[in-house]
């Protein structure tokens, strides 16, 4: 089959490989219908993350047709119109009974990589590197779904195909930042970054009551998608303080919630943003967290602060003085996808959120090295490019 | 190679050291007080009660499978979750270099029982243990943090923290 691989630091390749087959007993193959490019592919793109190997196939955002199932798979049948979680969750370790499904013991055959990184190993996650489990990804004809049960989705009728495939990582990654910031009733939330994620951060912290919402980019394609589509206020912090705005918006307190959907490659105006570049580039941090440290010098005292962009390894100068004298929380997590998948594709179905504006540049799966250049820089207003595998 | 590419492998490269040198430290230490020379308990907690984790005292099969390489038991986790199911070997472990080179070569006893500990409780609580190989891949060029990557993850599954 065709599949868009990773050949090295800023390449892809669109490559012949090996058909995937079942491997256990409760896997499912899926036929791609559509599969998309997502921010944190660019952290593997770029060589952020080094667990990476040549030939790898990419892509972990994705939708599709049951084509093949496990003699173990109670829930689904040749045909089903499907949309996946990116993480692989065994639905049945303490962490998955208690819906936190990313940290699931049992999905990552590689475990000594990311125990011995960061003391635990969360579940595995398709395409994102050999530490998170080295399973080949969705930007391909066809890609085999372990746990099918737990982690594939029926899509209602009526939810479009392209709507469904933000259900798979987008929309539940922001999902799981806005529910389990603490967001209540009445609250101001402040959202970094507005790409896909941010985007649906935004709109659940609406669904969840919040009474006012900032996305802060510098992007103006970005923040119009946000007006438009999302309905919550923006910030571009290239032309404002974004102190000062959100001092002015919030009655001098600062946001209830702040919600980081960056990760470790934060753009910035101003000598933090060079002064992180320079340490992640001669690899004397992993990660460049100005974005984050706005975050948490914004926040209202006892505020909330959820880490959703993807962080790898180590920050400097983390404002630890910050959080510990405005008494404040802070969390993160990968997507908890199977505990807010089905409630996604219904408010989807019920007219309540929208996704399908996300998908800006949509192609065949042989213009993929193209695709991914355009979403890396941006281009053409690229918020994310999509790939019909079957055109 | 280029500039980016070899800053990854130097990276890389230095985390290895690192780790290497962490197997060797906790190689050295001991589970036992007071000097005693054996094992360290290593252990996985199953989302199961102790008696379907070893129904009868039966050692679940892959634990099974090391014979007299280990002693094993099961007790209760607190907090409601579930079991701690614990392996440690019946001889001393390794130390020091002899430590490194057998982590290295892919025969030291403890990533064995790392393996089999593992394997046991997917069994309990899955039902099968989860494989990733054979995955489709494109093009396997040969590049310095390839040929890490693929030894790291060759010996993932018995290495580690446990």
């Amino acid at each position: 089959m065709k599949a868009l691989t990773w050949r090295g630091v800023n390449e892809t390749a669109v490559e012949t490989v090996d058909d995937p087959t079942i491997l256990n007993d409760r896997d499912v193959i899926l036929k791609v219908r559509l599969t998309t490019t997502c921010g944190s592919d660019l952290h593997l793109l770029g060589g952020y993350i080094p667990a990476m190997r040549a030939g790898d196939v990419l892509g972990h955002e994705f939708m599709g047709e049951v084509v093949e199932v496990g003699k173990a798979v109670q829930k689904h049948k040749v045909g089903d119109r499907v949309t996946v979680c990116s993480f692989i969750a065994c639905g049945e370790c303490w962490y998955c009974r208690h819906e936190q499904y990313s940290l699931c013991d049992n999905g990552n055959p590689n475990p000594a990589l990311t125990e011995t990184l960061w003391g635990s190993a969360i579940g595995g996650c398709f395409a994102y590197s050999h530490a998170l489990g080295g399973f080949a990804g969705s930007h391909a004809e066809y890609v085999r779904v372990p746990y099918a049960d737990h982690g594939a989705f029926t899509v209602p009728d009526g939810v479009s195909d392209t709507a469904a495939l933000f259900a798979s990582d987008a929309a539940p990654t922001g999902w799981t930042g806005a529910d389990l910031a603490g967001i209540t009733p009445g609250d101001t939330v402040a959202v970094w970054g507005a790409g896909g994620v941010g985007q649906m951060a935004a709109r659940a912290a609406m669904l969840l009551g919040a009474e006012q919402v900032v996305v802060i980019d510098r992007l103006p394609e970005r923040l119009e998608q946000v007006r438009q589509h999302i309905g919550a206020e923006t910030l571009d912090y290239t032309s404002d303080s974004v102190i000062a705005e959100l001092k002015e918006r919030t009655g001098g307190r600062g946001p209830d919630v702040c919600i980081e959907a960056v990760g470790m490659e934060a753009h910035s105006t101003g000598p933090a943003y060079l002064y992180d570049q320079l340490k992640q580039q001669l690899r004397l941090q992993s990660d460049r967290p100005t974005a984050l440290r706005e975050a948490i010098y914004a926040c209202r005292k006892g505020g909330s602060l959820f880490a959703l962009g993807v962080f790898g390894g180590v920050v400097d100068k983390f404002p630890f003085g910050a959080i510990m004298n405005k008494g404040m929380t802070v969390r993160g997590a990968q997507q908890h996808g199977h505990r807010y998948i089905p409630r996604i594709l219904q408010h989807i179905a019920d007219g309540e959120l929208t996704t399908e504006h996300l998908a800006t540049h949509v192609m065949p799966l042989d213009e993929g090295p193209k695709g991914y250049r355009m979403f890396k820089e941006k281009q053409d207003g690229c918020v994310r490019a999509v790939f019909q595998p079957g055109s | 190679m280029t500039p980016r590419g070899l800053g990854v492998a130097l990276a890389v490269g230095g985390g290895a050291v690192v780790l290497v040198r962490r197997l060797q430290r906790q190689g050295a230490g001991g589970g036992g007080s007071g000097g005693e020379a054996r094992s360290r308990w290593r252990a996985v907690t199953v989302n199961r009660s102790p008696e379907e984790v070893m129904p009868d005292n039966r050692v679940p099969g892959p634990l099974a499978d090391l014979g007299e390489l280990v002693e094993v038991e099961v007790r209760p986790a607190p907090g409601d979750k579930g079991s701690e199911l614990r392996a440690r070997l019946k001889t001393p472990e390794p130390t020091g270099v002899a430590s490194a080179a057998a982590r290295i070569s892919g025969h030291d006893p403890r990533q064995r029982v790392r393996s089999a500990l593992r394997e046991a409780k997917q069994l309990i609580e899955v039902g099968e243990v989860l494989r990733v190989d054979p995955t489709p891949h494109g093009r396997r060029s040969p590049t310095p943090t390839g040929a890490i990557v693929e030894a790291a993850t060759k010996r993932a599954a018995g290495e580690g923290l446990l």
